[in-house]
Parts: structure tokens; C-alpha cells; sequence
């Protein structure tokens, strides 16, 4: 089967390779190794993301190269882009894969942070969703719209991997709904914090979309869970409009709104917008180091975009990486500017935030 | 008999799946790669299943899953090797069987200790097949009932097992256990980020030292020290008759013990979040505890090592519990193997809380694969056991410069820096003095991989204890106290009491005479300050981050209280007292060579890897050592070196690693790979 598999590709790869090398402005990779970093460990879900990736890219890169993973895990992933704010473009055999993980110290003015998103070339833009959810007795008292007013004296506990990471989105969520929630630190991964709450030790959750879709929506169908809001997703004009893999639950907006007290205006809100989209609609970003000519990134973005043409990817994509843009081109540009260019008002509420609530004190 | 109905189909088609000549092939090639990767301690599922994944794209399901499972499958057994033969603790399956089996090595019995252990290994996967082929059906609600007070329990009594190892004195072992545990607390607190031991100018510290690193500079190094000392070989009298069929009579004899500590190891395996780190030294307790004249455990009882060992291969099968019904990884390669998993065939497979609705063959299908690579992997091992154990006939010498070689580039890849090596060699040094003034490794080592789940878990009980208890008394009061937790704390305090009155029996690391005062009473008051250090270190952490702090203040009052009570001890004691072990007295007859000649080879590989990268730097240490220390002719040395840096080179071009840079690099562009 193995060698099978492997004629298939070299035989697709083939016909992909004629057309690009009649471009001619591309770069040539055949025969070299593509070096994929990711500043996480083997176990995350960058990992599975950029091995979801690698053969395709691999296939869709001009010459073929063989595309490996490498992992330079640390420091919550400010190592490995530490690493990567270092090197400088030499033949393209080098390219870094940053996460939300990477997107929030940099935003939060981490004192381990040495790198610049902007010295970065982006060539793909992966996007996610959020979704949180309740035990169904709790679930049961919310009011119309997913109304929260009701919950508002419950003793809320949420296994959380640090405020700092990913997690402040939902802690915020919660926190402008009036809810007392108490995050239990020290989880090593979503994972875990579903199954504290299928232990019944965590009473609120939240999974993003692929996890969702296959950890969650079974415990929804035995009827130990009811999914309550998702964060939603951002429309051509950057509104927070339902998710598209979610169309049928509302969006935080939407039950913000529907809640007594939960503003859709003012600082708190613009800050909780501004680090959602920071942390979601590009969640996942590939990038060529700093000084890349025009023609490599023109080779990556041309190879991603190529990806997304193939008949079969809708399908095998939608299981891996759920219903979300993967962005390559001015796309790209566009959504790593809105991931990384948040206003100094909501860095400097969140830092606030973060030292009134949880003493966490970034310095 | 629903259980039947639902599981004799399933295993049916699992059964039809997995028996047909091309899976059987792939399952045995797994194998074979995995037992290449694994007999090198460090290198475990995860380098192995990293390599496999490209392959992985869209392959058919059931030949993908046997390429991976016999992979992962035979870790814990191929690591056996290292730990039986060198001391070296391959990974944390097999910690607890290098306390009988490397001195069964030493006394010439080192075929029959492997076999033994294979045995047992193959038992062990057998008997965990087969019970979780039932338990998995009703495995869910059970494994639900281990809340975080049950997780925080059976983390205690892991740590209870140090009264066992704790050596001729119980309180050095107490002690021990502590540093191990403060050592453990290095870096990131994992509550509120709070540094310790760590400043962010020093950014190794603070993701905190990892176990590769930790097993390998406290058993492994020590080891080889002492032994390039003595410049003989490993064994130190020729080998005994009978082999490998003796050590599968061993393994006969206490069949019963196999399949209790089998059972022990599904068992403990199934639970999420302990992973493999508790079981050996759960099962090695047992072992202990159960056994009638317990007079040989530490320096080389057979039964030592089958206990560990029917315990880790069953593990194995136990985790599959938590990473296929809930999508959790019990371990890193269990992690990678799930994202495999979903690069398989069309991606169908969806690990998780569907996988037994929807693919109850497959889930069989793994089970059985695990059970039936055991099978392969076990029997080319008792095959190849007779031939590998000679390598304790040669002179160590010329193994020892190899074995460095192989340590340091496993410990390298921990986290590819060349502060690896720095912290190898610094736990190596803590290593040997351990061993020098009879401070009970184990309990270190114990001390050191609980530590995290030990404060995590207390953090996290505490927390939503805390939040049960404000809605009501009784709420919190059955939270905190379930039936599983008081069963839990009387096993516990039972194996306390019994380990306690028994430890002076067994000394785990051999007898150990005892020499002057001044050596251990320094070492002693070094080891003091810091643990003084860590618990000011810990105290001035600010009030907001309290949860980092709490953790290792309380264990650093512990050791305080303990090295002060060792103190009063050692100015009352005369100096032939145990307390004042020093095994320098007896080993300088027996050595030929002296400690700090042997450490400064070691130091001059690292200086010289800091300098002109560890290529460059081990071609030179080979050379020389060789030549100089070895004493062969220079023709000698430079095979050797040519071999020995081919070797290393093939394997990380294989594994696609890199090697430790130096100075010079940062300076100049070398090819691969001098890199």
C-alpha cells in the first residue's frame, strides 16, 4: 500500500510541477527538504495541523521537495519564534508555522517576546471558531436568545490552561455575561478540560470548532452537554456575524445582547473583539522568515492556494480543520494585520484586566 | 451477557482485519523499526511515529494502525536493553527494572534477566489485551469516577513507594525524595506562571528539566563512571549457563506475581493524566511487599524485574483506554499516533467518545495489533537477548565512549539546545554523589516525575474542593472524601507502614560500607543550602501567584526538617554508622582510575561541543579516548571514530535531527552535518 500511496502522489505531483515551472517566476524546490517549524511539541494542535499540511504542500510545491515538521517547543512557543525572528531567507527550505499561542504574548507585551510579526512573510492563514456549552442543568435556565441573567449566582469552575493564553477569550466571555467563573490553572490541554467536565468538576467549557465537532458533539448527542454560544466568525466588512460551521447556535454577540449588563459597545467589548479576532479568524499562520523574495512567497502562496483548489479538499479538510477560510495572498495579509495590529486601548485593558482579576503581572 | 452480544461481532471483524498476510507484514516492519529506535534510550514512540507520519496521508486504515502500533508496541520492551545492560533507564516504562536487572548484568546474568523481563513483557501486553477487550465497554463511566482527589491520591501513593526505596536510612531517602520533587518544581509554576528556580535571562529553566534528562544523569552516568573507573567489563565474572531458557523459567515461577502486577499495570494505565510514570514503581512496590525473603531486592532478584515488567507492556494497552474513548493521550507517542489516526485512509476514524459506537472493530482492531506486536517484538528480543547480553563481556572502555555519544545526543533532543548537555552533566554530577554517599536515586527519581502531577493536582483539588464546599458541607465533604479516595488512603498508609518496617531489608542500590565523617557530612550540607535556597526562592513568590508557591514551600519545610534531624543524627553517630555511607571507601581499591579524571573527559566533550559543535567536538573525544585512556593504537581510534560518528549521523538523518552547535557555528556556515 505504502508504495502505492506514494506513486499516486509522485504522479500528481508531476503534472502539478510541469505547470508551475511554465510560470517561471517560481522557485524551484526539487530535490531539497522544506523545514516546517512549530514552536509547539509533537502532541498539539499545531502539530496536527501542519501534518495535515505537509503532504499536501509537499505535492504542491514546484520540484516537489519533501516537506517535514520539525517541532522547537518552549516558553509557551516564544522560543521556537524567538528562533525564527533570527534566521534570514536563503532558498526557501525554511518556513514557521505561529498559533493563537504565538499571537497573544506578542500582543501582551510578553517580556520573553524578541520577535515582529511584521518582519514575517504570511502565505497562509488558517482560521477557527469557538464554541462554549453547559451541563444541561444549567443549560436549562438560561432565557431567550441564551439569556445568562439566570446563571449569574452560579459557582462557575473551569479547567483553564492560563489566562494568558487562548482562554482569556472565554474568560472575558463569561466575566461580561456576569458569571462567577473560578479557573481551575494548570491543564495541559483542552482536551483535559473536557474531561473535567465530563467528570462533572468543571461545569462551563469551551472547545474550539474541530475539537468541538469531535469530542463534544457526541456527550450533546448522549445529552450531557448543550452547546450554548459560539464566539462566530468575521464577514468580508470584519463584523461578528454566526459561524458557518455552527450556523444554528447564536454568537457571543447575540447572547451578550440578549443579557442585561453585557455591552456590545464601549472598551470592554472593542477588547474582547479585538483579542477574539487575534486569536481565531487567523489562528494559524505559516510564514517565510524575513528578507523572502517576491517569487517565494509567491511559490508558498501559489502551493497553499493550489491546496485549496483540489477536488477532494473540502473533504478531507472539513473533519481536520472544520469549515473555515484558509486564507493565502492579500487575504492573508489582510487577516495576520487584524490578528496582530490590536489598539493600544484593548492591550492595555486586557493587561489590566489581567492584573485586577487574576494578579498576573507580565513583566 | 449484552457485553457479549455487543463485543464477539466487533472482535469478529477484528479479528478478519488483522489476520491477513499484508497487516501481519506491517505489523512485523513496525516492529522491526521500533525495536531499532527504542534499544537507544531516549528514543522512544515519539522520534519513531514523527518518522511514520508522512506516510501515514490517506493509507488504508488497517495497515497504517499495524505500521504504528507495532511501533509504539515495542518501546517499553526494547528499552529493556538499556536498562538491563547498561543502567540506563530507556524511558520512564522501565525505571523500576533497572534496580535488579543491571546488577543481575553485573553478575553475569544478564541474558537470564532479559528474558525474564521479555517474558513477562509479553505476558504482561497479553493478559491487558485480553481485559480490555470486556473492560472497554464499560470502561467510560468507571474511568469517569477518578475525579482530581482520586488523581491526587494515587499520585500519594506513588510517592509512598519511597518509603519502600528509601534505603538503610529512611530519612536520606525522604530527603532524596524531596529534592527530587523541588527539582521537579524548576520553571513556569504551571498554576500562575510564577518563576522558579528560573529567571527569564536563563530561558532553559524555565520550561523545566525533562525526564530524559533526569533518568539519564542519575542512573545512567553514575553507572558509567563507576564502571570506566574499574576499566572492566560490565559483568564482572563470566556468564552463567542456562541463558535465556533460565529466565523464562523465573518468569514461571512467579507467573502469579506476573499477572498480578499485569493487572496493576491495565489497571493504572487506563486512568488519564498519570500516564506511564507511577506503574513500574506501583508494581515494583508490589513486588517487594508480596515477597517472602526479600533480601536480594536491589542487587539483582529476578523477581525485580519481572514485576516492572509485566506491568509496562500492559500499561500500554490500558492506555489506550483514555486516548481512544476520550481522545486524551496518555503519553506523547499516544498524542502523535492520534493525529495519525486521522490521516488515515479518509479520515473516518475519528478518535474519541464516538470511537466505540462507530468503530468498535477498529478499537479491536488496536487492541489486538498492541497485543499480537507484543507477541513478534517479544520473541526476535529473547532471540536476540543471548547475543546483546555478551556486550556486558567487553571491555567497558571501548563501550563507554559509544554510550556517550548516544546519551548526549538523546538528551539533546529534549530540547535541542545546547543547555541539554549543560543540564546532563549537572544531574550526572548530582548523580554520582548520590550514589557515592548511598542516597536512595529511586526516591529522587520518583520525587522528581510526580512532582508535577503532585502539585497539580493538590492545586486543582484544592480549588474546586473549595468551590463544593461554599455550596454546601456535605457537597464538599463527598467530594473530597469518595469512597474511591478512603480506599485509596488505607492502601496507602498500609504500604507506608509495611514499606517502612521492611526498607531496612532492602537496599536497593547494594550494601555500601561506611568511610570518614567529613565527605558525606558536606554533601549533606550542600544538598541543605539548596534546599534553603529553593524555600526562600519559593517564599518571596507574591501573594497573587500563591498556588506556585504553596507546593514547594511545604515540601521544602519537609527536607529542611529532615536534613537537620540528619544533621543531629550524624554529630551523634559514630562513623561506622550507615549514615555515613561512602562507597569512595571501598571502590578506590577497585578502581584504577580516579573520579575526577574520568568526570573531566566528559567535561572536555562538552566544552569542546560548546566551542566547535558537537560533531566536531565527539570526533576529537573518540579519537582521543580511544588512544589515550583505552589505550589501542591510533589506526584503532580512527576506525573507531569513523564508525561511531557514521553511526550517529545515519540515525539522525534517519530520525531527521540536528546536532548541537557551537561557537563556530555562529560564525561560520558548515554543511550538514557540522551544523
Amino acid at each position: 500500500m505504502l508504495t502505492k500511496t506514494l506513486g499516486v502522489f509522485a504522479l500528481t505531483s508531476a503534472l502539478v510541477a510541469t505547470q508551475s515551472v511554465a510560470d517561471g517566476h517560481q522557485i524551484d524546490l526539487s530535490g531539497k527538504t522544506v523545514e516546517w517549524i512549530i514552536p509547539f511539541s509533537e502532541t498539539g494542535g499545531s502539530a496536527k495541523w501542519a501534518n495535515f499540511y505537509a503532504p499536501l504542500l509537499s505535492e504542491a510545491l514546484p520540484g516537489n521537495p519533501t516537506v517535514v515538521v520539525t517541532f522547537n517547543p518552549g516558553a509557551g512557543s516564544t522560543k521556537g519564534a524567538n528562533a525564527f525572528q533570527e534566521m534570514t531567507y536563503e532558498d526557501g527550505t525554511t518556513i514557521f508555522g505561529s498559533s493563537g499561542s504565538t499571537q497573544f504574548p506578542y500582543l501582551l507585551s510578553d517580556p520573553r517576546v524578541r520577535y515582529e510579526y511584521s518582519d514575517w512573510n504570511v502565505v497562509l492563514a488558517s482560521g477557527t471558531g469557538g464554541v462554549a456549552y453547559l451541563p444541561p442543568a444549567l443549560s436549562t435556565q438560561l432565557g431567550d436568545g441564551g439569556d445568562a441573567y439566570a446563571l449569574q449566582g452560579e459557582d462557575f469552575i473551569y479547567g483553564s490552561q492560563g489566562a494568558t493564553r487562548l482562554d482569556l477569550v472565554p474568560l472575558l466571555a463569561w466575566e461580561m455575561l456576569g458569571l462567577q467563573v473560578e479557573p481551575v490553572f494548570g491543564i495541559e490541554g483542552r482536551g483535559d478540560g473536557r474531561l473535567m467536565f465530563e467528570r462533572g468538576e468543571a461545569n462551563i467549557d469551551y472547545q474550539t470548532s474541530s475539537s468541538f465537532l469531535s469530542g463534544v458533539t457526541p456527550l450533546v448527542e448522549a445529552g450531557t452537554a448543550v452547546p450554548w454560544f459560539s464566539f462566530g466568525a468575521l464577514d468580508a466588512e470584519g463584523n461578528i456575524v454566526r459561524d458557518p460551521t455552527f450556523p444554528d447556535m447564536p454568537t457571543f454577540k447575540e447572547v451578550c445582547e440578549a443579557t442585561d449588563g453585557c455591552e456590545t459597545s464601549g472598551e470592554q467589548w472593542d477588547a474582547w473583539k479585538a483579542f477574539f479576532v487575534a486569536g481565531f479568524p487567523a489562528q494559524k499562520m505559516v510564514f517565510l522568515p524575513a528578507g523572502a523574495p517576491d517569487n517565494a512567497i509567491a511559490t508558498f502562496t501559489e502551493a497553499f492556494a493550489a491546496i485549496q483548489e483540489r477536488d477532494d479538499f473540502a473533504e478531507i479538510s472539513t473533519a481536520r480543520l472544520g469549515v473555515y477560510p484558509q486564507l493565502t495572498g492579500d487575504a492573508a495579509q489582510t487577516a495576520m494585520a487584524s490578528a496582530t495590529d490590536v489598539p493600544q486601548e484593548a492591550k492595555d485593558f486586557v493587561i489590566n484586566w489581567l492584573s485586577d482579576r487574576y494578579g498576573v503581572v507580565l513583566q | 451477557m449484552e457485553v457479549f452480544a455487543t463485543a464477539l461481532p466487533a472482535l469478529n471483524d477484528a479479528f478478519a482485519m488483522i489476520l491477513q498476510p499484508y497487516v501481519i507484514g506491517y505489523l512485523i516492519l513496525g516492529v522491526v523499526m521500533g525495536l531499532c529506535i527504542g534499544v537507544f534510550p531516549g528514543l522512544g514512540g515519539i522520534a519513531g511515529l514523527s518518522l511514520l507520519l508522512p506516510f501515514m496521508f490517506g493509507m488504508e486504515p488497517v495497515t497504517g494502525l499495524a505500521l504504528m502500533v507495532g511501533m509504539v508496541a515495542v518501546v517499553p520492551t526494547s528499552d529493556t536493553f538499556a536498562s538491563v545492560l547498561m543502567g540506563i533507564p530507556g524511558s520512564s516504562a522501565s525505571q523500576a527494572t533497572v534496580l535488579d536487572g543491571f546488577p543481575m548484568a553485573k553478575k553475569g546474568q544478564a541474558a537470564r534477566a532479559l528474558s525474564a523481563a521479555f517474558a513477562s513483557s509479553l505476558f504482561g501486553g497479553l493478559v491487558g489485551a485480553a481485559f480490555l477487550t470486556f473492560f472497554i465497554l464499560a470502561a467510560r463511566p468507571i474511568v469517569l469516577l477518578f475525579q482530581t482527589p482520586e488523581l491526587l491520591m494515587i499520585t500519594i501513593f506513588g510517592l509512598s513507594m519511597v518509603g519502600i526505596l528509601a534505603g538503610r536510612v529512611a530519612l536520606k531517602g525522604l530527603v532524596a525524595a524531596c529534592l527530587g520533587i523541588l527539582v521537579g518544581t524548576i520553571g513556569e509554576g504551571a498554576s500562575s506562571g510564577a518563576l522558579r528556580m528560573s529567571t527569564y535571562d536563563m530561558p532553559y529553566l524555565v520550561d523545566g528539566l525533562k525526564l530524559v534528562i533526569v533518568g539519564l544523569g542519575i542512573f545512567a552516568i553514575p553507572e558509567i563512571v563507576a564502571l570506566l573507573r574499574r576499566d572492566k567489563a560490565i559483568s564482572d565474572r563470566a556468564p552463567l549457563g542456562g541463558g535465556w531458557a533460565e529466565g523464562v523459567k523465573d518468569w514461571w515461577a512467579n507467573k502469579w506475581l506476573s499477572v498480578r502486577c499485569s493487572l496493576i499495570g491495565v489497571v493504572v494505565g487506563v486512568i488519564p493524566g498519570l500516564g506511564g510514570s507511577v506503574v513500574d514503581w506501583i508494581a515494583y512496590g508490589h513486588t517487594v511487599q508480596t515477597a517472602k525473603d526479600k533480601s536480594g531486592f536491589g542487587s539483582g532478584d529476578v523477581r525485580g524485574v519481572i514485576g516492572p515488567e509485566s506491568s509496562n507492556n500492559a500499561k500500554e494497552g490500558g492506555g489506550l483506554v483514555p486516548t481512544l474513548l476520550f481522545g486524551i493521550p496518555g503519553s506523547g507517542s499516544m498524542a502523535i499516533f492520534i493525529s495519525a489516526v486521522a490521516l488515515l485512509g479518509t479520515g473516518s476514524i475519528e478518535v474519541g467518545p464516538s470511537m466505540l459506537k462507530n468503530n468498535l472493530d477498529f478499537t479491536y482492531a488496536i487492541v489486538w495489533l498492541l497485543a499480537l506486536a507484543n507477541v513478534v517484538g517479544t520473541i526476535i528480543c529473547i532471540a536476540a537477548s543471548g547475543g546483546i547480553a555478551k556486550l556486558t563481556e567487553i571491555r567497558f572502555a571501548l563501550l563507554a565512549p559509544f554510550l556517550f555519544m548516544i546519551i548526549a545526543f538523546a538528551a539533546f533532543q529534549s530540547r535541542q539546545d545546547i543547555w541539554d548537555l549543560v543540564a546532563l552533566f549537572g544531574i550526572g554530577l548530582l548523580g554520582i554523589l548520590m550514589r557515592r554517599f548511598d542516597w536512595s536515586r529511586p526516591a529522587f527519581l520518583i520525587g522528581f516525575v510526580l512532582a508535577a502531577p503532585a502539585e497539580r493536582y493538590t492545586n486543582q483539588a484544592y480549588q474546586i474542593g473549595a468551590s463544593r464546599f461554599r455550596r454546601g458541607f456535605e457537597e464538599g465533604i463527598d467530594y473530597i472524601f469518595s469512597p474511591i479516595v478512603i480506599v485509596l488512603i488505607i492502601i496507602t498508609l498500609l504500604s507506608v507502614v509495611i514499606g517502612l518496617r521492611q526498607a531496612k531489608n532492602i537496599q536497593a542500590e547494594g550494601a555500601v560500607a561506611a568511610g570518614s565523617k567529613r565527605a558525606p557530612v558536606i554533601f549533606l550540607l550542600a544538598i541543605t543550602t539548596y534546599i534553603a535556597l529553593t524555600y526562600w526562592n519559593a517564599a518571596i513568590i507574591p501573594d497573587f501567584a500563591r498556588m506556585d508557591r504553596v507546593f514547594p514551600v511545604f515540601v521544602a519545610t519537609v527536607a529542611l526538617i529532615g536534613c537537620a534531624l540528619l544533621l543531629v543524627q550524624m554529630m551523634r553517630a559514630d562513623e561506622t554508622s550507615a549514615i555515613f555511607g561512602d562507597r569512595e571507601a571501598e571502590e578506590a581499591d577497585d578502581s584504577v582510575h580516579g573520579l575526577w579524571p574520568t568526570l573531566g573527559w566528559f567535561a572536555s566533550l562538552l566544552v569542546a561541543s560548546a566551542l566547535v559543535g558537537f560533531i566536531l567536538a565527539l570526533a576529537g573525544f573518540l579519537l582521543l579516548f580511544i588512544r589515550l585512556r583505552a589505550g589501542k593504537s591510533w589506526g584503532y581510534a580512527a576506525i573507531y571514530t569513523a564508525v561511531g560518528i557514521a553511526f550517529i549521523c545515519a540515525m539522525a538523518w534517519t530520525l531527521n535531527r540536528d546536532f548541537p552547535p557551537g561557537l563556530l557555528q555562529a560564525y561560520f556556515d558548515l554543511p550538514w552535518p557540522l551544523t
